[in-house]
């Protein structure tokens, strides 16, 4: 009884305050997205709001599950959880069933599971409890190949669903690497890949080539009495020159059309807003219209009336745009951002190596969530299929987060234990 | 610097730039939010119920009945019972995969017309199974009811706007109903009302899923003004009966008014012809009938020469003119001779007769010499005519009658100009033009140009402009183009005299045999040539003589002469419209029964040859 009260004292209650807010506040939602006056009862379980509920209050029993194991097993189970994740997502693509064109989903009775969606905390887990080990130094390439591995094996794997959205949300963990004592160049050469990536593509090839060559020559210029200084900038220069003739290669190439025309379109080369061009559009225009204050709630006449695609999962943000306006889309944004200041400082109050990468793992994976997924919205990414966390339709990414979150502020209440 | 600093930067910058971003799509464009109305919002049209028309006597003669067009939207269309489908709606296999293809060449996802003007009686058992079809829908429109099988070319047909049109109107939209003739057309600005607006919110499927601000911007249709005309539909039924079987027309007018209470064409055709499903099978076939030209409205459009009833103008312009007193004198001697120029009379009085007698017997010779007088009164042919021609004109012939009716001629009244063109030099003399005084020669009068005629003779020097509206939404018209007198050039004591030259005509004069004892009727026959075949048969009357109730003109094409069919005709109307039957039952039944076609026939095998005239007559049968 004791243990059990010093858990619920201890417990972090902002965050939990702000996980419920944004449960809360996406069931709403969606109950707006999807709403039409003969379905108007909010218990009716063959709407998506119905289920919705349905999964928040499961995800309550998820909690309490998560709050009596012992949270010693987290980092004791991390491993065997990872690889029977791995496997589910191998089974995946040869069981699983194809849904809207991605092969994502097992299929049981007449529930679904999306495995990727707990490969994300598995992954997390892993990840962790290799760097929670003893002495486990990043500077030592075995570590630096390992722990890459740990986070690309799962992105790899879910890809070829196809589902490159959430195999590109993996790149974040590299982001836990970086606090756990990785290098900052690998920070900033991703940056500058990045940057390089764009280039290419907006850039004629021929033009960047030569502007490359000569920063180049200005750097050596300038750095001519350093010895052999020449020779690093040659081959900072050829690895350069050889990742924009390869994206050039690689886009004119390898990328389907499809894939080409959303990045043709984002980058502002093509403009065809009823085709390819559309989601950006009708999410734009949605989110537009709501103005400084919104049309009310169940106003909109955007989303409700299907002018946005998948308007309750990957384009809730819409709705919000729409209902609420600048006013509420905004207090939106700050709650995330609120939720992932408190969280990289739950983060750095861990005692264990182990519980302090989980945290950084679990705000890492929320916080690409939330850019990507907002900026594509609003017309600053392109159109990648992943949910805004606690917030869009879906039961296997409503569990999938809270196993992620609780099991941080699980660690988080379990730390008093670890002297 | 710390590690975690980095993330804060980049929850930061993330944040910020965010909400720049919001700010700068809600707050400052304004183009999303119009974008946004552009998607969702819908402006339908509501049709008001167009205008009821009644005839003089507030008979009901155009209603309004709802019809259904069933609506296709190509891209909601499922695998169906096509079959079925097409036995529900009497469809060929053929000409449902050909509607639908049209419908999904003008749009996908856009709906069209599959089957327009499905009668309500139809539509409720199509409706029952229209569940079993996706894709199809109803529409309702709303379509004239026509209560009266006559008078079609009058009360007109309603129509859909044209490409053309609606340039010129923008108001209209394609497909709109609109007045294509007749008093639908010259009356649309009154009959169509005003349309409502609804604005709907839509979905992106096109679906209507409700008012937009609870319906605060929607207007109500107010419906279309009813119309009085001034039609007796008892009367014009009547005239198109009796005309049945001849080509020609038939129009009569209240003197006092202007009014018209006939204007029958013949061949003419059911008005519900133009309604419902077979309207536009039934249109083309009215409007190919070269031969029959049942859609020329005759009775406004055709151009005769009057014959012997403009005899009696020219005894007017006489006596004003001074040339002719009731007194002078001529005799006949089988004709009008003149050197070389012969005008042939059958009058057969052979002895000196005044005007009165020149009148009730036609006699050619008596009007020739009247022009001839007229015109050589001035110093030259061309004043003389120019003077006569002015005369005629204040009958309103030689132009337009400017009334209500849609469409209409200006006949020919020539004038010195004319003759000087024709003859192609000023040398010519008032014998060249001698034909002018029997109403031959290059005068051109429409029917209802006659009929106007015969009103201001009646009215003994003026006449209201013959119109076809009494009231509109229930208050008589003030158009002072209608309701003010217009006056004639020839002084009203003028009149009387040629009047009982008119009343001679029935008690023993030309038309003795359509002479009735209960009416004093006033009439001239009228047998003008026709340079394509047999002559026309006309006749002018009003009636009574001291109170004319009803001024008359009846054409029959090629009906030999005045007395043979005009004339009975003529009659016959005059005792229906004042007495309100018919006590010459003989006479009735064989003006019934009289049918021309044979005539017809011959005149096309004539113009064309024997074996395409059969073989015409073979394919209207």
């Amino acid at each position: 009884m004791r243990q059990n009260s010093s858990v619920f004292v201890r417990l972090d209650w902002i965050t939990v305050i702000l996980y419920f807010s944004l449960a809360f506040l996406g069931w709403l939602n969606i109950y707006a997205a999807v709403y039409d006056e003969e379905h108007a009862s909010l218990l009716d379980f063959s709407q998506r709001y119905g289920k919705q509920l349905l999964w928040i209050g499961t995800s309550v029993l998820i909690i309490i599950f998560i709050f009596i194991i012992d949270g010693e097993l987290f980092q004791t189970l991390a491993i065997p959880i990872y690889i029977i994740s791995m496997l589910s997502l191998l089974a995946v693509l040869f069981f699983g069933k194809e849904i809207a064109g991605a092969r994502s989903w097992f299929v049981l009775g007449g529930f679904s599971i999306q495995p990727s969606e707990f490969a994300k905390f598995a992954t997390a887990l892993a990840l962790a409890s290799f760097l929670g080990s003893k002495e486990r130094n990043l500077d030592l390439w075995g570590n630096k190949i390992m722990a890459f591995a740990i986070i690309f094996l799962p992105a790899i794997l879910i890809i070829p669903q196809p589902d490159p959205g959430s195999g590109l949300v993996y790149l974040a963990l590299v982001l836990v690497l970086y606090r756990e004592g990785l290098s900052a160049s690998y920070i900033v050469s991703g940056i500058g890949i990045a940057i390089l990536f764009l280039l290419s593509l907006l850039v004629p090839l021929l033009y960047l080539q030569i502007a490359l060559a000569a920063i180049a020559g200005i750097i050596i210029f300038l750095g001519r009495k350093v010895r052999y200084f020449w020779i690093r900038v040659i081959a900072f220069l050829a690895v350069a020159l050889l990742l924009v003739n390869s994206v050039d290669y690689a886009f004119n190439n390898v990328l389907e059309d499809r894939h080409r025309n959303r990045l043709n379109i984002l980058l502002g080369k093509a403009h065809d807003p009823k085709g390819i061009g559309y989601n950006t559009t009708q999410s734009m225009i949605a989110i537009g219209s709501g103005g400084w204050s919104g049309k009310g709630y169940l106003n909109g006449t955007q989303t409700k009336f299907d002018f946005v695609p998948e308007q309750s999962t990957d384009f809730i943000f819409c709705t919000v745009g729409e209902e609420w306006g600048f006013l509420g889309s905004s207090l939106l944004v700050l709650l995330f951002g609120l939720l992932f200041f408190r969280l990289v400082f739950i983060a750095e109050r861990q005692k264990t190596k182990f519980a302090r990468a989980y945290g950084y793992a679990v705000v890492s994976i929320l916080f690409f969530h939330f850019s990507i997924n907002i900026a594509m919205t609003i017309g600053l990414a392109p159109v990648i299929g992943i949910p805004l966390p606690f917030f869009s339709y879906g039961g296997s990414s409503l569990w999938g987060f809270t196993f992620l979150l609780f099991i941080l502020l699980k660690l988080d209440a379990h730390r008093w234990h670890i002297l | 610097m710390q590690r975690k600093h980095l993330f804060y930067f980049f929850f930061l910058a993330v944040s910020i730039t965010f909400i720049a971003r919001l700010f700068y799509i809600q707050v400052l464009k304004e183009e999303y939010k119009l974008s946004a109305l552009n998607n969702a919002l819908r402006v339908e049209k509501v049709y008001p119920g167009r205008g009821l028309i009644y005839d003089r006597n507030q008979k009901l003669l155009v209603g309004n009945q709802s019809a259904y067009d069933l609506m296709v939207i190509p891209a909601q269309v499922k695998e169906m019972d096509t079959l079925g489908f097409c036995r529900l709606l009497h469809l060929e296999l053929d000409d449902f995969r050909k509607r639908l293809r049209k419908a999904k060449i003008y749009s996908w996802r856009k709906a069209s017309i599959f089957v327009k003007q499905v009668s309500r009686e139809d539509f409720a058992y199509i409706q029952e199974q229209l569940h079993n079809f996706p894709g199809f829908y109803p529409q309702k429109r709303i379509l004239r009811d026509y209560m009266t099988i006559a008078g079609a070319n009058v009360l007109g047909f309603i129509g859909e706007t044209n490409e053309r049109f609606i340039q010129a109107n923008p108001t209209y939209e394609l497909g709109d109903l609109i007045g294509k003739t007749g008093i639908e057309k010259s009356y649309e600005d009154i009959l169509k009302g005003k349309i409502g607006v609804n604005y709907r919110l839509k979905d992106v499927h096109n679906r209507v899923m409700g008012p937009y601000e609870g319906g605060a911007f929607d207007t109500l249709p107010q419906p279309g003004l009813d119309i009085q005309s001034t039609i007796d539909i008892d009367l014009q039924h009547y005239g198109e009966m009796l005309m049945k079987g001849k080509r020609g027309s038939v129009v009569a007018i209240e003197p006092s008014t202007g009014e018209i209470l006939a204007l029958v064409s013949s061949p003419s055709y059911n008005p519900n012809l133009m309604v419902g499903r077979q309207r536009s099978l039934n249109y083309n076939r009215l409007y190919r009938d070269s031969i029959n030209l049942p859609l020329f409205d005759r009775g406004l459009l055709a151009e005769y020469p009057p014959g012997s009833p403009f005899k009696v103008i020219n005894a007017l312009i006489g006596l004003q003119e001074g040339t002719l007193t009731p007194e002078t004198r001529f005799t006949c001697h089988h004709g009008f001779h003149y050197g070389r120029l012969h005008v042939a009379c059958h009058c057969g009085t052979g002895s000196p007769i005044a005007l009165r007698k020149g009148i009730s017997k036609s006699c050619n010779n008596y009007f020739c010499r009247v022009f001839k007088g007229i015109i050589e009164k001035y110093p030259s042919a061309q004043e003389g005519m120019d003077v006569w021609s002015n005369h005629v004109k204040s009958f309103n012939i030689g132009r337009y009658l400017n009334n209500d009716l849609p469409t209409g001629r200006k006949g020919l009244a020539p004038t010195a100009d004319y003759y000087d063109n024709a003859f192609g030099y000023t040398g010519w003399k008032a014998v060249s033009t001698i034909s002018l005084g029997i109403g031959q020669g290059e005068l051109l009068l429409t029917p209802i140009q006659m009929a106007n005629m015969t009103a201001a003779i009646a009215n003994r020097g003026y006449y209201y402009t013959p119109h076809i509206v009494k009231a509109i939404g229930g208050k008589d018209i003030e158009d002072p183009n209608f309701t003010e007198p217009k006056y004639t050039t020839i002084d009203s004591i003028h009149f009387p005299i040629v009047i009982e030259g008119m009343f001679d005509v029935f008690e023993n004069g030309t038309a003795r045999g359509s002479r009735l004892e209960s009416i004093t009727m006033c009439g001239k026959t009228g047998t003008a040539e026709n340079p394509h075949g047999q002559d026309h048969s006309i006749f002018v009357a009003f009636a009574p003589k001291d109170d004319p109730k009803i001024a008359i003109s009846i054409i029959v094409e090629n009906g030999y002469w005045g007395s043979r069919w005009a004339a009975p005709i003529a009659s016959l109307m005059i005792e229906r419209y004042i007495n309100g039957e018919i006590s010459r039952e003989a006479l009735e039944q064989r003006m019934l029964d009289g049918d021309l076609s044979d005539q017809y026939a011959q005149q096309l095998a004539e113009k064309y040859g024997e074996s395409l005239a059969d073989s015409i007559a073979n394919a209207t049968e």
